[in-house]
């Protein structure tokens, strides 16, 4: 089954969206911020990553940017979690490389339409 | 997800929703009964704690696998005349439910009997025994194998001794 | 399938309040004119937290209102905003705002609306004087917009009945750059996507493709031509592209029509991304409110979560493992018993006492947090209090990493509030005064924890004023608590202050003083197991300790005997025990017996009397004296033995029985038997209501 890297620093958003991606047959690494994303991509090969945007340490368009670099993450879908809807955020996540975006809030449902529209 | 359908009749067992079980102890030579669903355990008398400025009937407390339990003299409690305790004196553990909370409590018996069903109709209502036995734990009188059970209301059996708004303090 | 998302809820709240705490003590540290920009990220992020958190599980109004708030400090961060202190003291408002919303969201109960509005307002005020509210309307557009397109699509997904007479036909260019691959987008998905809205066909267009060696893996060269027959409106297919808008040249036209009205164009473009098929009604879950509202409204900050680092756990199975090597070793040995393996039963027994013992301790460890969670709060308290009464103060914390058990702590927390409010009221100067009694206009209280002989002690000093001497004198005699002429050592004067009403305020000021505190604060540090005392000097300031057991389940304790019964006195409570001397014993009407010691005279409390149960003598020569002590009060308890000290653990009586008086708890010794721990101010009463009643009918004897 798929695996999906899931990065936020918020525990009880970590929460909500790994029940509702294993709930639904997923494979799930969890990491709470863009250093400990990096560390834990590079031991494994997910079929996709999810990560917010603010977080401390690395935020999640650094860490897209520093993923693209890895060979292995060349064409991951990468996608952002973001409450900005904004031209700019999407600019700035197009130029570090990401796949698409899901805006904040999303429910449940929402999160599994958009995690079917990159994994095959 | 699908709701799951029940079965009418129960889980398991083939129980009629009119038929209780009772466990039955003799104590002073009648018989008596409680709900089988609430009996918790069933122990060999082992010494109890006494505690300080309590009622007769209340024997003390005891050490159940680390929980605190009181243990009551139910011939005490119902006015009977004590006797000694001995190897064979049982301990009979029960739960019982007070509004939203569950109590352990351990009555002392002669002796443990049976476990009968006793049906709705078989229970029929008591008559005022007097003395200790009140009319309020008495859940009614049920023959069974040309035996009469006295069977027990739990519940309100430790009413007025397990009342939280009162304290163990009587002269 | 719908995913029940409440069972997160508690663990967004935890992490709110943690935010929030975060927010308030960077504010507290912001210079105005210069804030630190990591500080300015830090409360940004916290706030940003909480607004998405809070939105995902449908706290609508604390999004709302957290929005306007995260705006502002953006605008901070970005340097379009330049922060005064005034505005400083609103965000801690805002704080302590969003800390009751939420609250009132995890208890079910209600918040001040007109409050939150009045916040509200100033925040966007502040807001205003920048000339930057794009934001605002652009967000109530956008949701304008959403809730539209989404009302609409709902309405196209429900016409299925009319698939055919509606469907059109869509002629879709794609021509995706070089890169596409390099974003993680892969077309097939997005073609994946369209026939799930109708019926697809396309052509691919290889125009593009290099000669073999020049072909890279990992570029697109090619583009198509889609044909989609669907009812879907335009902007659902539209939707399907829209992450990769920027990669790629588009068009999407409708069939057999070529005027212009009917193309749509999606290069720059600010549409909102929209979510496919989503009920509008379903879209932000509302959160149930809570029925036992009762049970949480005391506004306790009290949690049944606690968070644990992973390596005490790690710990915890490592005991556990050799606690199982130890066990099935004695059992082995129970099942080949031999004499002469006596030496290795024992062995193994001390075996068993060391893993027990680190277990517990480490167990322990699991409930132990560092007093700074509890000592956090006073930077803001002592802020917010100096201000308003005009006071200078410098809080001094050390010792927070002094760790407390979670439950202490949490119900410690209130004791010491009253007290750091009392020194900063009444102990404290006005900065002229301590000015002109030569002191420094700042006033220092320092709040300082430590571990000393299985307690953890707490002291709040101050430089302040003192305690007064005459005034508690004063207000004692009034209160007919201390007789006129009555000798007291200063200590002796002090210990007056935590008498029931007693405050000596003069005027009751609405933040202490109203006197039912101080008798509280000592109650309250008693029911935890521990004592209070307070040592002052006029002019200098004073000190408060507190000391408290590490945990409230496990206690240290004095084991007696009495006749053939077993007690327990918990050795805080024990001043000293001796032997008893007939010449020192004074008996007054009635059977009350005095034992003096030293300068004082102790009532004799014979537990056999009390209790109703056989003693080996009654004569007090034959037995000790256990003096003990609770809220001021010292009694005798006069025993037959003293036994072992031991550590014992708290077991309830209430739980299958009831409050017994004269004792606290019971806990199972040893040999599997139960024991009483005795309460000492409980039996204090009883002692007193029996001596009345002994007094009143022997004099009662004596008058007929």
């Amino acid at each position: 089954m798929a695996t999906i890297l899931t990065v936020d620093d918020s525990a009880s958003m970590r929460q909500m969206v790994n029940f509702t991606l294993k709930g639904a047959g997923y494979d799930v690494i969890e990491a709470v911020d863009g250093v400990d994303a990096l560390s834990k991509a590079k031991g494994n090969n997910p079929d996709a990553v999810l990560t917010d945007v603010n977080m401390p340490n690395m935020d999640g368009i650094t860490l897209i940017q520093e993923l693209r670099k890895l060979p292995s993450y060349r064409h991951t879908p990468m996608l952002m979690l973001t409450t900005e809807s904004s031209g700019d955020m999407k600019t700035k996540g197009r130029t570090a490389g990401a796949t698409g975006w899901l805006v904040k809030p999303f429910n449940p449902e929402q999160l599994l339409a958009t995690i079917k529209k990159v994994i095959a | 997800m699908n709701p799951e359908v029940r079965d009418e009749s129960g889980i398991g067992l083939d129980v009629d929703a009119n038929v209780n079980q009772f466990l039955t102890f003799m104590l002073a030579g009648e018989e008596y009964g409680v709900d089988i669903l609430r009996v918790q355990e069933i122990k060999g008398w082992e010494s109890a704690t006494e505690i300080p400025n309590t009622p007769d009937y209340i024997q003390g407390v005891m050490n159940l696998r680390g929980t605190i339990v009181p243990i009551v003299d139910l011939r005490s409690r119902f006015e009977l005349e004590r006797i000694d305790y001995s190897n064979t004196t049982v301990v009979i553990v029960l739960k019982i439910l007070k509004e939203d909370s569950e109590k352990t409590i351990g009555f002392v018996v002669d002796a443990v009997s049976d476990v009968y069903n006793v049906t709705e109709e078989q229970l029929k209502p008591s008559p005022d025994f007097g003395g200790g036995v009140s009319t309020e734990f008495v859940k009614g009188l049920a023959t069974v194998d040309e035996k009469m059970l006295i069977l027990l209301d739990i519940d309100h059996l430790i009413d007025a001794d397990i009342d939280i708004n009162q304290s163990a303090m009587t002269h | 399938m719908t995913i029940d998302i409440s069972q997160f809820h508690g663990v967004f709240f935890e992490e709110s309040f943690e935010g929030l705490e975060v927010m308030e003590s960077e504010l507290l540290e912001l210079d105005a004119s210069s804030p630190d920009v990591e500080s300015i990220n830090n409360i940004f992020r916290a706030a940003h937290s909480i607004k998405g958190g809070s939105g995902s599980f449908g706290f609508n109004d604390v999004t709302n209102f957290t929005h306007v708030l995260e705006t502002l400090l953006d605008e901070v961060r970005s340097d379009k905003h330049k922060l005064n202190q005034d505005e400083v003291n609103l965000l801690l408002s805002s704080v302590d705002c969003l800390r009751e919303m939420l609250t009132a969201a995890r208890d079910g109960t209600d918040v001040d609306e007109a409050q939150v509005k009045s916040i509200h307002d100033e925040l966007e005020c502040a807001l205003s004087n920048e000339c930057v509210t794009e934001t605002e309307t652009e967000t109530e557009t956008e949701t304008e917009a959403k809730t539209k397109t989404e009302t609409e699509e709902h309405a196209v997904v429900k016409n299925e009945s009319e698939v055919l007479a509606a469907a059109l036909e869509w002629h879709i260019h794609f021509a995706p750059h070089l890169h596409l691959f390099q974003t993680g987008n892969d077309p097939l998905r997005m073609f994946r996507e369209l026939e799930e809205l109708g019926a697809l066909t396309s052509t691919a267009n290889i125009s593009k493709l290099p000669p073999f060696n020049k072909y890279d893996a990992e570029e697109c060269y090619l583009s198509w031509d889609l044909v989609l027959l669907t009812e879907a409106k335009a902007e659902k297919i539209k939707e399907v592209f829209e992450w990769v808008e920027d990669d790629c040249e588009l068009s999407i036209e409708q069939g057999n029509q070529q005027e212009t009205s009917n193309v749509v164009n999606v290069i720059a473009d600010n549409a909102t991304p929209i979510i496919e098929d989503v009920d509008v009604n379903k879209v932000v879950p509302v959160a149930e409110k809570k029925k036992d509202a009762d049970k949480k409204a005391g506004a306790s900050n009290e949690t049944t979560s606690i968070r644990v680092n992973i390596s005490k756990v790690d710990a915890l199975i490592n005991m556990v493992g050799e606690l199982v090597i130890t066990q099935s070793m004695l059992s082995q040995f129970g099942e080949e018993f031999d004499m002469n393996n006596i030496e290795k039963l024992s062995e193994g027994l001390k075996q068993l006492e060391r893993n027990t013992r680190e277990l517990q301790e480490n167990v322990m460890q699991i409930r132990m947090l560092p007093i700074s969670f509890s000592f956090n709060r006073f930077p803001r308290l002592v802020h917010d209090l100096s201000n308003k009464l005009g006071k200078k103060i410098e809080l001094k914390l050390s010792g927070e990493a002094t760790e407390l058990d979670k439950t202490v702590m949490e119900k410690i927390g209130d004791p010491l509030v009253h007290l750091v409010r009392n020194s900063i009221d009444h102990g404290i100067e006005m900065p002229d005064e301590r000015l002109a009694a030569g002191k420094p206009e700042t006033g220092t209280l320092n709040l300082n924890a430590y571990h000393e002989g299985g307690n953890i002690v707490i002291e709040i000093v101050d430089d302040g004023a003192g305690l007064n001497r005459e005034r508690i004198l004063k207000k004692a005699i009034d209160r007919g608590l201390v007789k006129e002429n009555e000798e007291l050592s200063d200590d002796k004067v002090n210990e007056l202050i935590f008498s029931a009403g007693f405050s000596t305020a003069e005027q009751v000021s609405d933040v202490s003083g109203r006197g039912v505190g101080m008798d509280v604060v000592k109650r309250n540090i008693h029911d935890l197991g521990g004592v209070v005392e307070v040592k002052s000097e006029t002019g200098k300031g004073s000190t408060f300790t507190i000391r408290l057991p590490l945990t409230l389940a496990i206690l240290d304790g004095q084991l007696i005997r009495v006749g053939t019964q077993t007690y327990i006195i918990p050795l805080i409570s024990i001043i000293e025990s001796l032997q008893t001397s007939i010449e020192n014993t004074k008996s007054i009407v009635g059977e009350v017996e005095l034992y003096r010691l030293r300068d004082d005279y102790i009532p004799v409390v014979r537990l056999h009397s009390i209790f109703n149960i056989p003693c080996d003598s009654t004569k007090l020569n034959d037995g000790l004296l256990v003096v003990a002590e609770a809220e001021g009060q010292k009694i005798g308890l006069f025993v037959d033995d003293l036994l072992a000290q031991q550590q014992v653990v708290i077991k309830s009586l209430e739980t299958n029985y009831k409050k017994v008086e004269g004792m606290s708890g019971a806990t199972i010794l040893g040999d599997g038997t139960v024991a009483m721990i005795l309460d000492i101010s409980s039996l204090i009463r009883l002692y007193r209501e029996q001596a009345e009643y002994k007094t009143s009918s022997a004099m009662n004897n004596q008058a007929a």
